[in-house]
């Protein structure tokens, strides 16, 4: 039991992490249909960029401490918000209207670029981040569960933005526009919508949260190297797809349960299989409910 | 210009085919082994193009793990001429059936997701067997080393050694795919195809039955992607869980649609673009990858439709702006 609950709550810690960047997939899906190859790659150089914040930081003041993370987050957050805008303005406005296949050769396009840029800028050898800079104890929860100060934080953190993100969407008059473009451009931008507006919105939020959650994720694990963002966006994306893609509650449903799945797979099964339980859940749960657990049965159009 | 165009036309089609053919068979002559490994590679690459694109091209499914298929195939012909010393050539019937069945087994139960959901299930898969062969499962597969040893080709009592002699031995099934392409593109199966692509609830409703014409087209296009897995084998006598990696399978993706989806020029453009053109550029280093990228992007701006696509599919994107 005791077991049981502490995998839990690791496996809480790790869906969030998989929340956090799906629900930058399922945002871009939402208003573009489109698969954001690149977020992957976006939310990988949020852990460099933390790392090469963080380290500069940690020289300068030549001290540690949780209070450093905060600047390092909003430089985080808006420079790669701002590439997300520069991709989606580069990458994918000039394809809107030229079928389903071609914008996603041009994301994977964009993924293999800032893929590689990571590579050549910061090379290939794994990367370490500052140590110090959140307390290392951890806190006794009943029956014996121990909790890091470092999860208590990652949960904070994460279920505070996606809180944020929820109201954003559904109380926020911008919130409405972004469901309403998601649903028809046409209708949107007869109703007074700037279409192009929203959608550059979109590549601001999805990316910028992606972003900081490389750098949690990366502060979380203390090393990465520059296949992070490949595994962390597979994941990612499966969880999105897991909750009905499009559909905000269902990327933060889907983190949640893909990361307990894979923690309890870890711990009971075996580690070696964890990515292929994940898997094969996944295909199991696309047979049964074909637009995964949250997403609408959407009639074709014809 | 109109008039060079109109004189081209003219010449029959059987010409320039044997032309090109002549070409492909001379071609590897005056280069040295290192570009006749390349031809190879190109030619490996042209097959799987070929067999994704009934997949993606011809039936419109999304299929980003199609590399399973190549490593099932690879794994196959591999494992048989370890354990049982199946000559390899003997081998490469059963790899094309192992990898069609496989192809069988994952599409059935799938067939009714559209799209997207389609596209995240056949990467899951593709991942599944990469990681079940890191494994090591049944404990046969080797790990993440993989299996060695493999013997060397006969064909005819002749035993291939030299790049050149597995060039021609991968143009000769180029070639053959390229005649059963063909002949499909234009077959009831193949305008079936297109229809359920084009609009499947309109190809139901016609009477076309769209689950059995996408179930064909996985099942095929998976099988002939196994064979390029054994012809790997025959040339290669190691082979890794690299070979299912995503990355081959999104490269194999590439391949079909920079050339334009369903255009058998096309794959021939993308596979000069994402397997030919990257070995030349080796010199470029771990930049390569970056202008790989960006030439991806540049091309799907300039040319959302492909660089050589099908005249039916030109004409929708076309149509649409």
């Amino acid at each position: 039991m005791q077991q049981l609950l502490q995998q839990l709550i690791n496996g809480i810690t790790i869906g969030s992490f998989y929340a956090l960047v799906a629900l930058g997939y399922t945002m871009v899906y939402g208003v573009l249909k489109l698969i954001n190859f690149a977020h992957g790659d976006l939310f990988m150089w949020g852990a460099y960029i933390g790392l090469t914040g963080l380290s500069a930081l940690v020289a300068l003041m030549s001290r540690g401490g949780p209070i450093l993370i905060l600047p390092v987050s909003i430089i985080v957050i808006v420079t790669i918000a701002l590439v997300g805008v520069l991709i989606e303005r580069v990458a994918y406005r000039p394809l809107r209207s030229a079928g389903r296949l071609a914008p996603v050769i041009s994301a994977l396009g964009a993924a293999f670029i800032l893929e590689s840029l990571a590579r050549n800028i910061y090379g290939a050898s794994w990367k370490t981040y500052p140590t110090g800079l959140v307390p290392a104890g951890r806190v006794a929860l009943v029956g014996g569960v121990r909790i890091s100060v470092m999860q208590v934080l990652v949960l904070v953190v994460s279920f505070l933005l996606m809180a944020l993100l929820y109201l954003f969407v559904y109380r926020t008059r911008i919130g409405t526009a972004m469901r309403a473009v998601s649903l028809d451009h046409e209708v949107s931008r007869l109703m007074g919508i700037d279409v192009d507006g929203i959608i550059a919105t979109v590549f601001l939020i999805g990316p910028g949260l992606g972003g900081l959650a490389g750098m949690i994720v990366a502060l979380y694990y203390g090393s990465f190297d520059f296949t992070l963002g490949w595994i962390f966006g597979l994941k990612a994306f499966i969880s999105a797809i897991l909750g009905g893609i499009g559909n905000i509650p269902g990327a933060m449903l889907g983190g949640m349960i893909l990361g307990i799945i894979e923690t309890l797979g870890a711990g009971y099964v075996s580690p070696q299989w964890k990515d292929v339980i994940a898997y094969a859940i996944l295909i199991l749960i696309l047979i049964f409910r074909p637009t995964g657990l949250l997403g609408e049965r959407v009639a074709e159009k014809l | 210009m109109e008039n060079l165009r109109a004189r081209l036309q003219k010449i029959p089609p059987l010409w320039w085919q044997a032309g090109l053919l002549v070409l492909a068979v001379l071609l590897p002559l005056p280069l040295n082994d290192y570009y006749r490994a390349v031809l190879w590679r190109t030619g490996i690459y042209a097959i799987l193009g070929l067999s994704l694109n009934i997949i993606v091209g011809y039936a419109g499914l999304f299929q980003l793990g199609h590399a399973a298929f190549y490593a099932l195939g690879a794994y196959t012909s591999a494992l048989l001429n370890l354990h049982f010393h199946i000559p390899l050539v003997l081998t490469w019937p059963i790899s094309i059936l192992v990898a069609a069945f496989f192809g069988y087994l994952i599409s059935r139960p799938i067939l009714h997701l559209r799209g997207d959901y389609l596209c995240i299930v056949t990467i899951a898969f593709g991942e599944v067997v990469r990681l079940a062969l890191v494994n090591n499962i049944f404990g046969i597969t080797g790990g993440a080393n993989g299996l060695s040893g493999i013997d060397q080709t006969v064909l005819f009592g002749l035993t291939l050694r030299t790049p050149l002699h597995h060039y021609y031995l991968v143009l000769f099934f180029l070639v053959l795919t390229l005649f059963a392409v063909r002949r499909l593109e234009n077959s009831r199966l193949g305008r079936a195809w297109m229809y359920v692509r084009e609009d499947e609830t309109a190809a139901e409703a016609m009477g076309v039955d769209t689950t059995w014409a996408k179930l064909l087209a996985f099942v095929l296009g998976s099988g002939w992607a196994g064979l390029a897995g054994a012809l790997y084998v025959a040339r290669i006598p190691v082979v890794s869980p690299d070979l299912a990696r995503f990355i081959e399978s999104v490269v194999m993706f590439c391949i079909v649609v920079l050339g334009g989806t369903g255009s058998i020029p096309g794959v021939f453009v993308g596979t000069l673009g994402m397997i030919t053109l990257p070995e030349i550029f080796r010199f470029l280093k771990t930049w390569r990858d970056a202008w790989m990228g960006v030439a991806m992007v540049a091309m799907m701006i300039a040319r959302p439709e492909g660089l050589w696509p099908s005249r039916r599919i030109r004409m929708e994107i076309r149509e649409k702006e």
